[in-house]
């Protein structure tokens, strides 16, 4: 076994910042009557503002500064978030305090080597855009002890463990606070000096639970860990530190979530076909936007595309205050073969990128009708073609629209024809005409008819 | 020939001028008069050309449709970009392009219209993008031409002969006119220079046959 424990020191402070772009003073403050900062950012402690400060006298120290009361709830959220996302490199996950912790060594193999899938998670938890420490251990405790203690190491054999965690504050043992001030007193303060004492006296004194945390620690008692189930719907908010209408400001929140979207569908190995975006507003109702794929896919950068040119072609009713990105479908995202010689790109990430800019009417597919009048002989659509075989006379290339009224008999040489088209008695839109390609004196070539109720004659189409 | 010119003419440095570059393969035209005057032996596989009209159904779209169909075929994505009028299906098919790798885009704002052809062109999951585009400034014609090498597909914009530019970036420029019924080619620019007689080419569909009009009066 080895465990990976991500602690999030900052939590408190990230659920309101990690979707900007720009750098504010921001603090979070408790939720007492009269609150007190719990956390601030680096602008706002350049400006002289400490954790414990009475948030009335942190506003006097910075007029600028973003007071932001505690949410524990988003802070929850995130964490689950962040576990879902996780999900990706491993099944057996387990939530802490401001922490994830999950279970690597039977699941590092399969990214090459340990140093790999730690990078790799490194790099996606800051994607994500939090703040983390990550520390790896033989037992969940001693993982969770380094990671708080800020000492990013990887201890992965048991009877090392002892040495590494012996500099480390017993405080962080998370063990009853009052035997913890008692050892203080009697000037123990470090884990390793706590287990250089005698058991039986320790036991006597501070009870058999301290004994047992430094045996669940070390590996000598089991640590079973509450096993986390990923949400089987991907619905996440993000709260904006500061109502925006900039576009780029919007993508770069929504950026977050898509790679949070990314790593749940790599965990369920599936794709997505279709998203719902909310961009929330004080006070009208929510803007819905959504996106369809023609294929499912789970590429974050893809999905960021499709997202930029789609969202250019939404106007905002008011600032946006929150974005929330909902899963509507999945799909299971089929294997990828390798080739053995460079295949031309797939064209479907082409065809998405255009419909999400271009709107869906802008796109179209044709296929042939079976019906004789020429401007019926063909449809719209989006599915694939039937199997209809074109007319046995050559057919223009370009038709206009509405057929052109050109009255008597135009001066054009009539090439070929006639061929007589009538039908459509049956639905309201009768036609009896007498069709000819027609030669101007430049070489120009027209699809003409005569109608032959009335003699008069049109222009239908070019040759081009 | 003096043995000394032979001697410098032999020497690999020495570029003639009337060899034409050899790039990659081209995309066969179907015409072989016009594919021996285009360098690579067909339309360009990953180049932008222009084709200048003198006026439209002269036979500019049956000159190119014979590539188009074969890359269709192929199952390579042929993309309509704004064209003038809708592209009739049952003719589409009597030319041989597979309905299910032809894409009409329909955009009317021309900072649209260059996109989606940008686009298209730069994929590189296009076998042909075909444009309309309203005007081709020389800025707008190296960005495609940029775009078609990146996709290494082929790129052409139609432009009417009163509309055209005298110079333009394009590797690749013909100007389209009809004469006795056959559709005259002379390619003003091509890759390698050099000048190229006209060509005269019959694109007018073998059904054709006079009419005997007294039967019509």
């Amino acid at each position: 076994m080895l465990w990976t424990c991500l602690h999030f020191p900052n939590l408190p402070l990230q659920v309101f910042c990690r979707a900007s772009t720009t750098l504010s003073p921001l603090a979070v403050t408790s939720a007492a009557a009269q609150p007190s900062i719990l956390a601030c950012n680096r602008k706002a402690a350049a400006a002289g503002i400490m954790p414990g400060m009475r948030a009335s006298a942190a506003q006097a120290l910075c007029a600028a500064l973003q007071l932001k009361a505690r949410d524990e709830k988003a802070e929850a959220a995130s964490l689950s978030s962040i576990a879902a996302w996780a999900g990706q490199f491993t099944p057996t996950i387990s939530l802490g305090a401001q922490a994830v912790l999950l279970e690597i060594g039977g699941c590092f193999r399969l990214f090459g080597s340990l140093e790999n899938l730690l990078k790799k998670i490194c790099y996606g938890l800051t994607e994500l855009g939090y703040e983390f420490v990550i520390a790896s251990a033989a037992t969940p405790r001693a993982a969770s002890i380094l990671a708080r203690a800020r000492t990013p190491l990887t201890v992965t054999e048991a009877d090392a463990l002892p040495t590494a965690l012996s500099p480390l504050p017993l405080a962080l043992l998370g063990y009853s606070p009052d035997a913890i001030s008692d050892l203080a007193q009697a000037g123990i303060r470090s884990i390793g000096a706590c287990l250089a004492l005698p058991r039986d006296a320790v036991a006597r004194r501070y009870g058999q639970g301290l004994l047992d945390e430094f045996d669940r620690a070390l590996g000598l008692l089991p640590d079973p860990q509450p096993p986390f189930t990923a949400p089987s719907r991907f619905e996440t908010e993000l709260e904006l530190p500061a109502p925006v209408e900039d576009a780029e400001v919007l993508l770069f929140a929504l950026r977050r979530l898509v790679f949070e979207l990314a790593g749940w569908l790599r965990a369920r190995n599936a794709g997505v076909t279709r998203l719902r975006l909310a961009l929330k507003h004080h006070d009208v109702p929510v803007t819905e936007v959504t996106l369809d794929l023609t294929i499912p896919s789970r590429d974050a950068d893809h999905l960021l595309a499709l997202w930029r040119e789609r969202l250019a072609r939404v106007s905002l009713p008011q600032r946006v205050e929150a974005i929330a990105l909902a899963v509507e479908e999945i799909a299971e995202l089929a294997p990828t073969n390798f080739s053995l010689f460079p295949e031309t790109p797939d064209g479907a990430a082409l065809l998405d990128r255009l419909r999400a800019r271009l709107g869906d009417q802008a796109l179209c597919r044709l296929r042939l009708h079976a019906d004789h009048r020429p401007e019926l002989a063909w449809r719209e659509t989006d599915r694939e073609n039937d199997s209809i075989c074109p007319p046995a006379n050559q057919r223009p290339l370009w038709l206009l629209d509405e057929p052109r009224r050109l009255g008597e008999r135009p001066a054009l040489d009539l090439v070929a024809g006639p061929e007589r088209i009538e039908g459509g008695w049956w639905d309201g839109h009768d036609v009896a005409r007498d069709y000819f390609v027609a030669s101007d004196s430049h070489g120009s070539r027209f699809w003409i008819f005569m109608n032959r109720a009335n003699g008069e004659w049109f222009l239908q189409g070019i040759c081009g | 020939m003096k043995p000394v010119l032979q001697a410098v003419l032999h020497r690999p440095d020495i570029w003639s001028g009337d060899s034409l570059a050899q790039p990659e393969d081209g995309i066969a035209s179907g015409f072989p008069e016009l594919d021996a005057a285009l360098p690579g032996g067909g339309w360009p596989r990953g180049g932008f050309s222009e084709l200048i009209l003198e006026r439209q159904g002269i036979g500019e779209l049956r000159l190119v449709l014979p590539a188009l169909a074969g890359l269709s075929r192929e199952n390579r994505e042929v993309i309509f970009v704004s064209p003038p009028h809708i592209p009739y299906a049952p003719a589409l098919v009597q030319h041989g392009i597979a309905l299910s790798r032809f894409l009409w885009i329909r955009v009317y704002d021309p900072k649209d219209k260059l996109w989606a052809a940008e686009q298209a062109l730069r994929s590189g999951s296009c076998g042909a993008v075909l444009c309309w585009l309203p005007t081709l400034t020389e800025r707008i014609a190296r960005r495609l031409q940029s775009a078609a090498e990146a996709g290494k597909t082929w790129g052409v914009q139609f432009t009417a002969a009163d509309r055209a530019a005298d110079a333009c970036p394009a590797p690749l420029r013909m100007r389209l006119s009809s004469a006795d019924r056959k559709l005259q080619v002379r390619v003003i620019k091509r890759r390698g220079g050099g000048w190229v007689a006209p060509i005269s080419l019959n694109v007018a569909s073998n059904v054709d046959h006079v009419v005997d009009l007294s039967t019509f009066s």
